[in-house]
């Protein structure tokens, strides 16, 4: 009996993309803003998103030992979550600030619910959100990068910039929000590469820019600046927390964009975007049960 | 030229590279010959000859029980040595005639039916079945129901699992015999509109077709988008025809049918000779086999024979699988009889055999931009996981065809169709 081939349930072959492979395609389409952080803000910022992946693999391997589960430092998801926080926070950030942000967004908001895959809400935006509230001093203290000094406002709260250095991202802001032309450099080939969809994105930053526009305010400005891009492409596409059809990422797409606006339009306060995405996260399983797309030959029922 | 297709599906390497070209080549049957009685869907047949019978080729074996069954014919003249259990691909063991070839190939005197016999009548004197792997009986097919008038009928052509090729070869080599079957359901049934649809990867075989077809006014041929699952039957009907088939329906209530490649010119012959289905063309391909090829196998031999034919194995296969990579069934043991819907034997090498690990869903979506019946894969998954077959049940998964696209696609490699199988057959137990 000890030559009986192998059996197995079909299909017998596999599309060779896995998922680490998928985590590390963004990690790597998030390195045109990784340069553009270190170009307009200087080494400091590439210190803090390598320190920021590595503690939160390190936090992501102590839980898994811990915790007596299986290593899954190598998927990726956890150096992706630091890699995006830091890019969320400003450049000068202390480390100690990161450390307790990435253990947050690894521990709290994605091992406690059950790992890759069961958290509700992006992990580094809400580690973003909670290091809002508890330091909100450092983390809304921007540098400009054409000043080389520290200014506390940011241009969303009423600074004067030009839209082209908005676009290129010369601007005081977040170690890779800045510039939406880096990001969006990444954002196209993720969407070439076919990882995430262009509904999300396209659906958010026209939101935004049709809501300003209407609003009497500079459409274009609204959507290059203050981290509409890097959440439009970066955190709004992040599969777990978001719908599954098309219908359902417009919605979400829509969703985020007005939340940003109707939150940046009332108080000018910088941080609509965050919000805005984590309270979509959050409505995205009301969305999947609302937009069960109609099977094949489906039967209208009279 | 437009390419025909259907939304969902996948691209996998479709590998025909391997054996599209090689014409086909003809087999010696064994010595001993296994017929199982079950080589449909449907109600198995009852063996109609005895232990110690002396059977001539086309005589038949086993007899149709009720209307979906389909009549078996043994496939070389010789003696009836046993009627037992015997295993066969699908791992259960099914009663089997077995019997021990003379090589003289005597055949049973067979006369073509009257000229006004039914197509359904000649269908079921050749014990025709669908020969892409459904094995559903043709002679159902055929006998619409009053109230369902057919206005299109669809020879399959699409082939769209990779590595099979007999259906291209089949086009190519034996088109006339396809055309002309074609030919003969429309004008026994009366309809108006033939087509012929092909995948586009199989440009040659559209083409040889096309040329064959000129003289058959009603016959269209049409070239169809490669993508897989094209050949599905409700696939390919919306893709041809822009209809749907009512979930849970049949082609018939769209007003179609839909014949295989193969089942055509087994319509064919069995009209014009009278000759019953007794033999099928078999892909013997996968990296594991030494010389990978098309035969013309008749229907009882072993599988291990066709291997020993392409030149055995290069390798130790990983996995030996009867029909396609995609809804094939992995076998334990080579030694299995090639029936009515055995389309190829698959060997895959033991690297390209082992899956990997799967991981937790992170909701990509894949699987639902796959699925060609648009369900929400994901969901079935993760519900079988926790048990709740009435939740699978809600998301449709009764609708579900197996076809494998959404574990093809998975990039973190869950099981999805088997988790819908293992909630399927929970669904059906709860039924009882």
């Amino acid at each position: 009996m000890e030559d009986l081939l192998f059996v197995s349930s079909s299909p017998h072959i596999r599309h060779k993309d896995t998922t680490s492979k998928i985590m590390f395609n963004v990690i790597a389409a998030l390195i045109p803003a990784v340069i553009a952080g270190v170009y307009f803000f200087g080494f400091r910022t590439l210190l803090l998103e390598v320190y920021s992946m590595l503690a939160a693999a390190l936090f992501e391997a102590l839980y898994c030992f811990f915790a007596k589960k299986k290593l899954t430092v190598w998927d990726g998801s956890a150096m992706l979550t630091g890699l995006l926080l830091a890019l969320c926070s400003p450049p000068t950030l202390p480390l100690w600030a990161i450390t307790v942000g990435d253990l947050f967004a690894v521990i709290v908001v994605k091992q406690f619910f059950g790992g890759l895959g069961h958290n509700f809400v992006n992990p580094a935006l809400a580690a973003r959100a909670f290091m809002l509230a508890a330091w909100p001093v450092f983390m809304t203290t921007w540098s400009d990068p054409k000043v080389d000094a520290i200014s506390s406002a940011t241009p969303l709260a009423g600074g004067a910039v030009t839209t082209l250095d908005a676009f290129l991202g010369n601007v005081p802001g977040c170690v890779g929000e800045v510039s939406a032309l880096a990001i969006l450099i990444g954002g196209i080939y993720l969407l070439a590469r076919k990882i995430i969809k262009p509904y999300i994105p396209l659906a958010y930053i026209l939101t935004v820019f049709v809501f300003f526009s209407i609003a009497g305010k500079d459409g274009l400005q609204q959507i290059l600046l203050g981290g509409v891009f890097l959440a439009a492409f970066f955190m709004a596409t992040d599969y777990v927390t978001i719908p599954v059809t098309a219908k359902g990422q417009i919605i979400m797409g829509i969703g985020c964009g007005l939340l940003t606006s109707i939150i940046r339009l009332g108080n000018g306060y910088p941080e609509g975007v965050t919000y805005a995405v984590l309270l979509m996260n959050a409505a995205t399983p009301l969305i999947d049960k609302f937009t069960v797309p109609k099977k094949y030959g489906e039967v209208k029922h009279a | 030229m437009k390419l025909l297709t259907f939304r969902g599906g996948i691209h996998p390497d479709d590998k025909k590279e391997q054996t599209s070209g090689v014409p086909i080549v003809e087999l010696k049957p064994d010595e001993f010959m296994v017929f199982p009685m079950s080589q449909h869907i449907g109600a198995p047949c009852a063996p109609c000859v005895e232990v110690g019978d002396y059977v001539k080729m086309y005589q038949k074996i086993g007899e149709a029980q009720g209307f979906v069954s389909a009549n078996i014919f043994s496939s070389v003249s010789g003696t009836v040595t046993a009627i037992e259990p015997r295993a066969v691909a699908s791992g259960q063991k099914v009663l089997s005639v077995v019997i021990q070839n003379d090589f003289k190939d005597e055949k049973e005197d067979v006369k073509p039916l009257p000229a006004d016999a039914s197509i359904a009548d000649i269908a079921l004197a050749a014990g025709a079945v669908g020969m892409g792997g459904a094995t559903f009986p043709t002679h159902v097919k055929l006998s619409p129901p009053k109230d369902k008038p057919v206005d299109t009928v669809i020879i399959n052509g699409s082939e769209c699992e990779p590595y099979l090729t007999s259906d291209h070869r089949v086009l190519l080599e034996r088109g006339e015999e396809v055309a002309g079957g074609l030919d003969l359901v429309l004008k026994k049934l009366g309809v108006k509109r033939g087509f012929i649809a092909i995948e586009n990867n199989k440009a040659d075989a559209a083409e040889n077709m096309r040329k064959i077809c000129e003289k058959y006014p009603d016959i269209e041929v049409v070239n169809l988008k490669t993508k897989y699952p094209q050949g599905s039957e409700k696939q390919l009907i919306n893709a041809v025809t822009g209809r749907e088939v009512p979930s849970g329906g049949l082609p018939a209530d769209v007003g179609v049918i839909v014949l295989n490649v193969d089942s055509a010119t087994v319509l064919y012959n069995a009209a014009k000779y009278g000759t019953p289905l007794t033999s099928r063309i078999v892909t013997v391909a996968g990296s594991a086999i030494k010389e990978p090829k098309n035969f013309r196998a008749r229907l009882g031999m072993s599988a291990q024979s066709l291997i020993d034919a392409a030149g055995g194995f290069v390798c130790k296969p990983g996995k030996v699988i009867f029909g396609g990579p995609m809804m094939g069934m992995a076998v334990s043991d080579t030694d299995l009889p090639i029936i009515k819907g055995t389309g190829s034997i698959l060997c895959l090498s033991e690297e390209e055999a082992t899956l990997p690990e799967s991981m937790a869903c992170i909701r990509c979506g894949r699987c639902v931009s796959a699925c060609p019946i648009h369900l929400l894969p994901l969901n079935f998954c993760n519900y079988a996981e926790v048990r709740d077959w009435d939740s699978c049940k809600k998301y449709n998964i009764l609708d579900c065809i197996e076809c494998g696209s959404c574990s093809y696609v998975c990039p973190s490699k869950r099981h999805i169709v088997q988790s819908i199988r293992l909630a399927k057959q929970a669904l059906r137990e709860q039924k009882k």
